[in-house]
């Protein structure tokens, strides 16, 4: 390891060949970089990649519930949830709780990051922290959150009592709604992320132009704003999407097992039921759902980045 | 929608001014239902009432003064930070190097492995933590550290794998190009400049990774409920079968670690660009 291989992006010194040096180097960089990059190649593959196959490989073998399993291939485990009427309910449920919360998320998040996007106020930056904040705390903990908030003591029926304006508590808990605005909270901060990004490109002046030229603020914001923002929106609403379709701790706690989607349905068939096989079918075609609805939001971001 | 009012024909300046103060009650109330969660957690920690019922009769600090008493909180919590310690480090060392390897090396398939290396975000966790304990069995890794920590090292990855590159790539490379003009070898480059450079970016990207480690849920559910319970899965059986105040001191707790990686990283390197 002499310096004068080191030094081999700058002119090569007298007495050498040219092309000897930068063989030399293209030889000790790829020694590095490979060097560099296999105990993460190696550490994903044991954590990420193998798991994965483990479980598409589980999926077609034959077995049932109580942890019965015989080494085969056969595809029952998909033909069993896809013409079964209940967990053909259970993936349609998943789905529409998809696009619920991914439409309400986008609705309750576009105000705070259309204000965050504009806002020249010095305390922009804390604002900022705050909206995201959330993310970086524990979804259990938010979940039961919303328990204390929703339940049939909690805090809306509490008040509501209290205020005479009911006798029973509302079922806030333990049923599709309290999921729905659990989930609604807790990816807030993501699809404003996306949005802040979305809403970069807008610039003021277009606003300001139209104004001027008479139009009124909500004619500005139907034919200007909205237009422009549509792209972050878009994104963050397949990414609400996404999340809400794979998420468990959630559909759990505030479900109180009344709710079934099919994360719920793949703990259920796992712990309760041993069914690994089913399981393992479940999880691969929430995973190809997944895939799908990814691959479409990476189309599309690559689009609008471009 | 708030700017739907604003269509009243109204003299111009006041219009706007209204428009802009619904806006910001709007927007004042949004941040509210964001944040109202965590705030209502902090409230009833605080609250003497014997059940969970509103409103708070009196301020306690019982909770909080009961907490170190419950051996399952504890013992959670042992296995949490021991877990999320063990996860940091381990991604560090893997995600680090691999991010210099991406950002100052040229190479073929150089955009695949960065895609890999990132894809781990873009797996619903419960189908990786049934992948993992399926794995696990015959391996007899289920309800072990080493197993808890293998699952969890996939999803806190792309995290420093993300902010290391980001460092990277704003950081200058003439220093490092000196300092091995100057003759340093490529290992005292790396600790003597390339590492104090991109700090930042290993800073925020270890504190996030050991947060999400420590918060992770539904791995450590799958993978280690009998034998190895974490805080999350402790806290997540709790809370299953009653949403009493026992577990809000737990959870402010929980809020105010958390709380603190944000301020960590927001001041390192800016939180919106770290996650």
């Amino acid at each position: 390891m002499s310096t004068a291989t080191r030094t081999g992006q700058v002119p090569a010194g007298p007495g050498l060949a040219p092309g000897v040096l930068e063989k030399a180097k293209a030889k000790r960089d790829r020694r590095t970089y490979l060097a560099l990059l296999a105990p993460a190649v190696l550490g994903l593959f044991v954590s990420f990649v193998l798991p994965l196959i483990y479980m598409i490989r589980m999926s077609f073998n034959e077995g049932g519930p109580d942890g019965v399993v015989e080494e085969g291939f056969t595809l029952q485990h998909y033909i069993d949830p896809l013409t079964d009427p209940f967990f053909w309910q259970v993936t349609l449920d998943t789905f529409r709780m998809g696009v619920v919360v991914g439409v309400l998320c986008v609705v309750v998040s576009y105000p705070v990051a259309m204000f965050l996007a504009r806002s020249t106020s010095k305390y922009k930056g804390l604002l900022t922290a705050a909206a995201i904040a959330p993310l970086l705390t524990s979804a259990v903990v938010r979940t039961y959150g919303w328990m204390v908030i929703l339940g049939d003591n909690g805090l809306v029926n509490s008040s509501l009592k209290g205020m005479g304006l009911i006798t029973e508590p509302l079922k806030l808990t333990n049923n599709m709604t309290g999921v729905t605005i659990g989930l609604v909270e807790i990816f807030m901060p993501y699809a404003i992320l996306a949005m802040i990004s979305g809403f970069g490109r807008l610039s003021p002046q277009l606003e300001e132009a139209a104004s001027s030229l008479g139009a009124s603020k909500f004619k500005v914001f139907l034919r200007v704003t909205l237009p422009l923002t549509l792209p972050g929106v878009l994104t963050a609403f397949l990414m609400v999407f996404v999340l809400s379709i794979s998420t468990f701790i959630t559909p759990r706690l505030l479900g109180g097992g009344a709710v079934q989607v099919l994360a719920t349905e793949i703990y259920d068939q796992t712990t309760g039921l041993l069914n690994w096989p089913f399981a393992a079918a479940l999880s691969v075609i929430l995973l190809v759902l997944f895939g799908v609805i990814v691959g479409v939001y990476q189309r599309l971001t690559r689009k609008i980045g471009a | 929608m708030s700017e739907t009012s604003l269509s009243a024909p109204r003299i111009f300046t006041p219009r706007r001014k209204t428009g802009t103060i619904i806006f910001n009650v709007v927007v004042f109330l949004l941040y509210l239902f964001l944040l109202a969660p965590l705030l209502i957690v902090v409230v009833i920690s605080f609250a003497s009432n014997q059940y969970l019922s509103f409103p708070p009769e009196g301020f306690t600090l019982d909770w909080y003064a009961k907490l170190p008493a419950q051996e399952t909180f504890m013992s959670g919590l042992r296995i949490s930070l021991i877990v999320a310690a063990a996860v940091t480090v381990v991604v560090l060392l893997l995600g680090v190097p691999a991010a210099l390897a991406l950002e100052r090396y040229q190479f073929k398939g150089k955009g695949a492995i960065q895609s890999f290396f990132l894809s781990p975000l873009l797996i619903p966790s419960i189908v990786l933590a049934l992948g993992l304990v399926l794995l696990f069995g015959p391996l007899k890794l289920n309800n072990t550290y080493a197993g808890i920590i293998i699952g969890h090292v996939a999803v806190t990855f792309p995290f420093v794998v993300r902010t290391t590159l980001m460092s990277l790539a704003t950081t200058d490379t003439s220093c490092e190009e000196a300092a091995r003009i100057l003759g340093g070898d490529s290992w005292t480059v790396f600790r003597r400049v390339t590492l104090p450079l991109i700090r930042p970016g290993v800073i925020a990207g270890g504190v996030i990774a050991f947060i999400v480690s420590f918060d992770e849920a539904v791995i450590s559910l799958f993978v280690a409920e009998s034998g190895l319970p974490t805080l999350p899965v402790q806290v997540l059986r709790y809370v299953e079968n009653s949403a009493d105040a026992a577990v809000a001191a737990l959870s402010v707790l929980l809020i105010l670690f958390s709380m603190a990686v944000v301020a960590i990283v927001e001041r390192v390197m800016g939180l919106r660009k770290a996650l």
